[in-house]
């Protein structure tokens, strides 16, 4: 069996190098793609879009499509992993309590919790234990600036590097932080279960709905310069409003999805204790 | 003198591939595949394509090895083959 399995990649690789040979060279400026695609984003892509940077103007608009159909993908995605990975069965009674003010652990059998509203006792991890100042200093102040940053790659996106898909696996990886420096119930008191279910969702539907937009304003799908009707900005600039917002319909689905399948995988579904 | 970073970074690209699929304790592979995706980001990045440079490290290097580490962490340490 190991032998035909290497016989197979060796097979597949010797046939992917021989039909590497039919490439054209790299940067090779007449091959197919350099000829006739190419030029015309670059000579026409700020008089048909007034996007100053190329590669969002590609993505975001000539492309719309597909990066509509990307965001569907990963909200399936959070949504396979949620079904696959959610249970609803309880671990029988093991929780741990730490009481603050003498800092005796408590091991508690049977199914009885200590009520929330009591601030005396804080619950902790079977497992993880995290009993460490600094990191969760460290992490309180960063955590905000790591937000901020994930706005800024989201806003400025039509600019410089950077749009919906990076700033929201920014901003998703800055609820993963929270959750790894104290621990996931603090994440998940923050964006429970049904709050993450519906910004998943909110995302893709603000970018069909954008699309929408355009379509019963009289244009085709996603034509962004239909907005202008309804908002009281020149069709050039609403150009680059509506991208704004469709890359935020990106950015809000992405985090929401990265924190749903963090949250499921660190918990074995039981979304209670975790890494 | 560029094609020698190239170069540099190409090798450490090509050990990290290898040493992730010979690697027996999962955790060092989910690290080594950070570090593969790492240099795969700086290798987009030196090729001029920056947006996906910037992809690869936020969600190459920064996101999957977490979610790599956070399976590990639930299942098992060693591999069984």
């Amino acid at each position: 069996m190991r032998y035909i399995g290497l016989f197979i990649v060796i097979l597949c690789g010797a046939l992917l190098l021989y039909a590497t040979q039919d490439f054209p060279a790299w940067g090779d400026p007449n091959s197919p793609a350099s000829s006739h695609v190419s030029p015309h984003y670059i000579q026409k892509s700020i008089e048909e879009t007034s996007v100053p940077n190329l590669v969002t103007s590609v993505l975001a608009d000539y492309r719309s499509f597909d990066t509509m159909f990307e965001t569907t993908v990963i909200f399936c995605a959070g949504l396979a992993c949620l079904l696959l990975l959610r249970t609803f069965i309880q671990e029988r009674g093991n929780w741990y309590y730490r009481h603050i003010p003498t800092e005796v652990t408590l091991h508690i059998k049977d199914a009885r919790r200590i009520p929330k509203d009591i601030k005396d006792f804080e619950r902790i991890d079977t497992l993880w234990v995290p009993y460490d100042l600094i990191i969760k200093t460290v992490c309180r102040i960063c955590i905000p600036f790591i937000q901020l940053f994930a706005f800024y790659v989201v806003a400025h996106g039509d600019f410089s590097p950077g749009g919906g898909f990076q700033g929201g696996v920014i901003f998703g990886a800055s609820l993963i932080l929270l959750a790894i420096a104290f621990d996931l119930r603090t994440a998940i008191e923050r964006l429970d279960e049904f709050k993450l279910g519906v910004l998943s969702a909110l995302g893709v539907f603000l970018y069909a709905g954008i699309g929408m937009l355009c379509m019963i304003l009289g244009g085709s799908f996603l034509d962004y310069s239909q907005l202008s009707k309804i908002f009281p900005v020149d069709p050039v600039h609403i150009r680059a409003l509506g991208m704004l917002g469709v890359e935020i319909g990106v950015g809000i689905s992405v985090m929401a999805v990265m924190a749903i399948i963090y949250i499921n995988i660190a918990s074995e579904g039981r979304q209670d204790e975790g890494l | 003198m560029n094609w020698l970073i190239d170069l540099f970074i190409l090798t450490l690209v090509i050990v990290c591939a290898i040493a992730a699929i010979s690697v027996r304790d999962l955790l060092s592979t989910a690290i080594l595949f950070g570090a593969y995706s790492f240099m795969m980001c700086l290798l987009w990045a030196i090729m001029g394509a920056v947006d996906v440079a910037f992809t690869e490290a936020s969600v190459g290097a920064g996101v999957s090895t977490v979610f790599f580490v956070a399976a590990v962490f639930r299942t098992t340490r060693r591999t069984k083959d």
